[in-house]
């Protein structure tokens, strides 16, 4: 469907410029343009008192600059770069940091005040009217261009002899796909990397704060406990990657108050670990409220209740968080029956 | 070659140095259209320019920040001035970082105006952008340079976020993150784009030197080429205007580029830079020192992106967790879907041009500004689309807004929700209405004068307030917009008497026509006959 079959012109208010335009007799259309307003003078264009007074307001505009720029650097010279100081009502501020900004702010404020002062009030201000032409070609230039198009293009040949078109527009269709092609190096393959962390049967659960092996008795009901797995150093090249995967947190909660069966089973005594990390888009979660047994992604807001298998009860997230099997080893440390039987983190098209 | 001539008189130095170089590139040439060229004068039109002194701060200030920023992810162990900080372990780009602000003098400034004009940047463009859009200046031949503008804001906002997303802070960390996490959302190739772009895993040791490349480089230069376009554009078209005496659709009234813009222009950047400045010296931004560096398994609370983030930030907040499962596959359409929306809600003012333009089939140059209230449609569209934005802010900030208002948030994320859906359109409605009581109020004005506030008593006892008739000149610009007609389905039998039948695009535009411009969505402007008729009955009513 072309537009050219709806009566275009029909609705368009009529031709611009002619409806009032300058020069229509004014005492017949009272709407009609009256042209120009005559310029009136700036008080520096008739005193020349006002005119000097600006002049030198513009002047006293470049000097301060000149000043601040020397302020600038005096100040960069004398200032330590750790020196703290109050200010009201910013409170403490690096003295450096305060000093060079507004020396550097009136150097440069200044100049431009200066201009635009100068500009206003010394420049002429009479408004000129420049002519608009059209952007579109005219008839005689299109038609020459179109002219010198078609016999550049019959000189090439390309509309006669279609094989070279042809392999051409092939040749250059494929090209790119080298430049495709060499992107496959930027990382590996997926494989199973998302499905797998650091917990295995076995492993002891580090309390994050002291770095030791967690004991049941060191999670006490109602607190929030944050662990990783036995064996991972912040030391390690790849620490960020698997803490990004294995981060913990374990709660403990009565066990009549567990309402899911599967978390009772995998549970120890009440102490539950889910994975820290939001199914949502993959931020820690780290608000915990006891009461409820719900935890918060403080990101977007993902709430899941602990004491029901990590159900989302609100917020964007789309699954519950995982949960890690957890018991007790025989010199009574907390420990890992395995890995996290589903992914962790945020959801992905291979996850199922 | 009268070499005689010559010899009489040197040139003096600068304009031998001019001729030198007009023999190589034309300047002469070049100077004559533009070095007097002229521009109008209106406050709105140095919005543009904010964009552009700022974009030059950035490049100016990045430039700098480069000779001292490490792009790496290698872990260090921190031994610079500040203290807190001592012994941690971080990445080269968060150690750089600190010591950026601690240890090299004015860096902490000059990384306080590059963030700051960051953030001016690109509330510059989209306030610049709202400019064009109310007062019409995207019509023909301008459509062109609106699309590099949109570009040149979308850029701008992944130049900001990959930007702020190099020192590897707990706070742009978590943003990485989400952006991860929404890739991974993409059905199909998901998980391997993820992978490409982070060189393996999340966050790997690769994702800061790539953002680096892609923000002082690959983005900067596709910005730098945009911009440069979109100036060329707004010469070669020159500016538009307001209507008013003397200025037409074929002339362009103001002062001259030489000496008048030069001085306000050239001087208008340096107001720019010192504002911007004095902010960076008062007002501290991203302190990430206070936030320390990313850890996968750390978060603070309170965590927001920068503002113009934020609007994705609410998409993602207020959408409902839907997650199908099918066939061993996952589709995660509670990411995936805002992530659909993000440039969907953005292109949603872009195409408006193209759509208002087939609409009203108008093939004609347009340089005269329209008053937002005679666009009513347009202008209710846009602050539609504006509400719709602010609506996703708030849903970005709900936990702020929550903290800050004692709101419940599950309360701020429903009435996101509900508000996706219902602000715009009552904002549309409540616009239109009000350009409408506007045109009205124009229309009063022009036929019976101006409200003098004089209240007389007439001989009879009746009070009647005076009003003044406007001068030529108000008459003539309250009355120098075009105003379309409705479009009308043409002819279904053409002349030979063969039926034809009108396509859907053709009612569809027909249908829009009417809700554009048909009567009760526009006030038919005054004509000269009735002003006539009234002036003739005695100016007073």
């Amino acid at each position: 469907m072309s537009s050219q079959d709806i009566p275009e012109d029909k609705h368009l208010p009529s031709e611009q410029g002619d409806a009032h335009h300058a020069g229509v007799a004014v005492a017949d259309d009272p709407f009609a343009d009256p042209g120009l307003p005559a310029h009136k003078p700036r008080i520096q264009d008739i005193d020349e008192r006002a005119a000097k007074r600006s002049e030198r307001t513009v002047a006293m505009l470049f000097t301060i600059s000149m000043l601040a720029t020397i302020g600038f650097i005096a100040a960069y010279v004398t200032i330590p770069v750790d020196k703290i100081v109050f200010i009201f009502p910013l409170g403490k501020v690096s003295a450096l940091n305060f000093a060079l900004g507004l020396t550097l702010g009136a150097a440069l404020f200044c100049i431009g005040a200066g201009a635009v002062h100068w500009a206003r009030t010394l420049m002429s201000d009479v408004e000129v009217a420049d002519e608009r032409h059209p952007i579109q070609a005219s008839p005689e230039v299109k038609a020459k261009v179109m002219q010198d198009f078609a016999d550049g293009a019959s000189e090439s040949a390309i509309g006669r002899r279609p094989l070279i078109r042809n392999t051409m527009i092939g040749a250059l269709a494929m090209l790119p796909l080298s430049a495709l092609v060499i992107m496959r190096d930027l990382g590996p393959l997926p494989q199973e990397k998302l499905r797998k962390t650091l917990w295995a049967k076995g492993k002891l659960l580090i309390n994050q704060n002291t770095m030791e092996p967690l004991r049941p008795e060191d999670v006490a009901v109602g607190s929030l406990t944050f662990a990783m797995p036995e064996g991972l150093e912040e030391e390690q090249h790849d620490f960020q990657v698997q803490i990004a995967k294995a981060a913990l947190m374990i709660v403990r909660i009565q066990p009549e108050d567990i309402k899911d069966k599967k978390e009772l089973e995998w549970s120890h005594d009440g102490i539950v670990a889910y994975s820290k990390i939001c199914t949502h888009v993959g931020c820690p979660i780290s608000l915990y409220e006891q009461q409820t047994h719900h935890v918060l992604c403080p990101c977007h807001q993902s709430t899941f209740d602990l004491s029901d298998g990590a159900r989302v009860i609100f917020g964007p997230a789309g699954h519950a968080l995982p949960q890690l099997r957890i018991g007790v080893n025989k010199e009574g440390f907390l420990e890992a029956l395995g890995d996290f039987e589903e992914p962790v983190g945020p959801a992905f098209w291979e996850r199922g | 070659m009268s070499t005689a001539d010559n010899s009489k008189r040197k040139a003096p130095a600068g304009e031998r140095v001019a001729d030198y170089f007009d023999g190589r590139l034309g300047i002469y040439s070049l100077a004559k259209a533009n070095m007097r060229k002229i521009f109008p004068d209106h406050w709105s039109f140095m919005l543009g320019e904010i964009c552009l002194y700022s974009f030059i701060i950035i490049i100016l200030t990045g430039v700098y920040l480069t000779l001292f920023f490490h792009p790496s992810m290698n872990e260090v162990h921190y031994h610079g001035s500040y203290v807190p900080m001592q012994g941690v372990l971080m990445s080269e780009a968060f150690a750089s970082t600190l010591d950026i602000s601690f240890d090299v003098r004015g860096g902490l400034l000059i990384r306080q105006i590059h963030h700051w004009a960051a953030l001016i940047f690109v509330a510059g463009m989209v306030v610049h952008m709202m400019r064009v859009f109310f007062t019409g200046a995207f019509r023909k031949p301008r459509e062109i340079n609106w699309i590099f503008g949109f570009l040149l804001l979308v850029l701008g906002m992944f130049t900001g976020f990959t930007g702020y997303s190099l020192p590897d802070d707990l706070l742009s960390g978590t943003g990485v993150r989400f952006m991860q996490g929404a890739i991974l959302s993409v059905p199909v190739v998901g998980t391997y784009l993820s992978f490409f772009l982070f060189g393996g895993e999340f966050p790997g040791g690769d994702f800061v030197a790539r953002f680096y490349s892609i923000h002082i480089l690959l983005l900067p230069g596709i910005m730098m080429g945009l911009l440069v376009a979109h100036l060329i554009l707004v010469f070669y078209h020159k500016h538009t205007q307001f209507a008013g005496p003397g200025r037409t659709n074929n002339n362009v009234v103001g002062m001259p580029l030489l000496p008048v813009y030069m001085a306000k222009a050239g001087g208008f950047f340096f107001l720019v830079f010192g504002v911007i400045a004095a902010i960076a010296a008062i007002a501290t931004i991203n302190p990430i020192w206070a936030l320390g560096p990313y850890r996968p398994d750390h978060v603070s609370t309170g965590a927001q992106p920068d503002w113009y983030m934020g609007m994705p930030e609410g998409l993602i907040r207020a959408m409902p967790g839907w997650e199908i499962n099918l066939w061993g596959h996952t589709l995660v359409l509670g990411v995936f879907i805002p992530l659909v929306l993000f440039p969907l809600v953005l292109g949603a003012i872009a195409v408006w041009p193209f759509i208002e333009a087939w609409v009203t089939g108008d093939k004609r140059e347009h340089h005269i500004l329209d008053r937002p209230r005679n666009a009513p449609t347009r202008t209710a569209f846009g602050v539609a689309w504006i509400a719709e934005y602010m609506v996703l802010l708030i849903g970005g900030g709900n936990d702020m807004f929550a903290q800050y208002f004692h709101l419940s948030i599950n309360a701020i994320t429903w009435f996101v929700r509900i508000g996706f859906f219902a602000v715009p359109v009552i904002a549309f409605i409540v616009t239109k209405r009000i350009c409408m009581g506007l045109q009205r109020r124009d229309h009063d004005k022009v036929l019976h004068g101006r409200e003098t506030g004089i209240i007389k008593r007439l001989p009879h006892g009746e009070f009647i307030e005076v009003h003044e008739p406007l001068t030529q000149a108000r008459l003539h610009t309250l009355t120098a917009h075009d105003q379309y007609k409705p479009a009308e389905l043409g002819p279904l039998v053409d002349e030979n008497g063969v039926e034809r039948k009108a396509g859907r695009m053709e009612k569809l535009r027909v249908k829009l026509s009417k809700g554009f411009y048909a009567e009760g969505n526009q006030i038919t402007k005054p004509t000269v006959d009735e002003y006539k008729e009234i002036q003739a009955g005695h100016g007073h009513h």
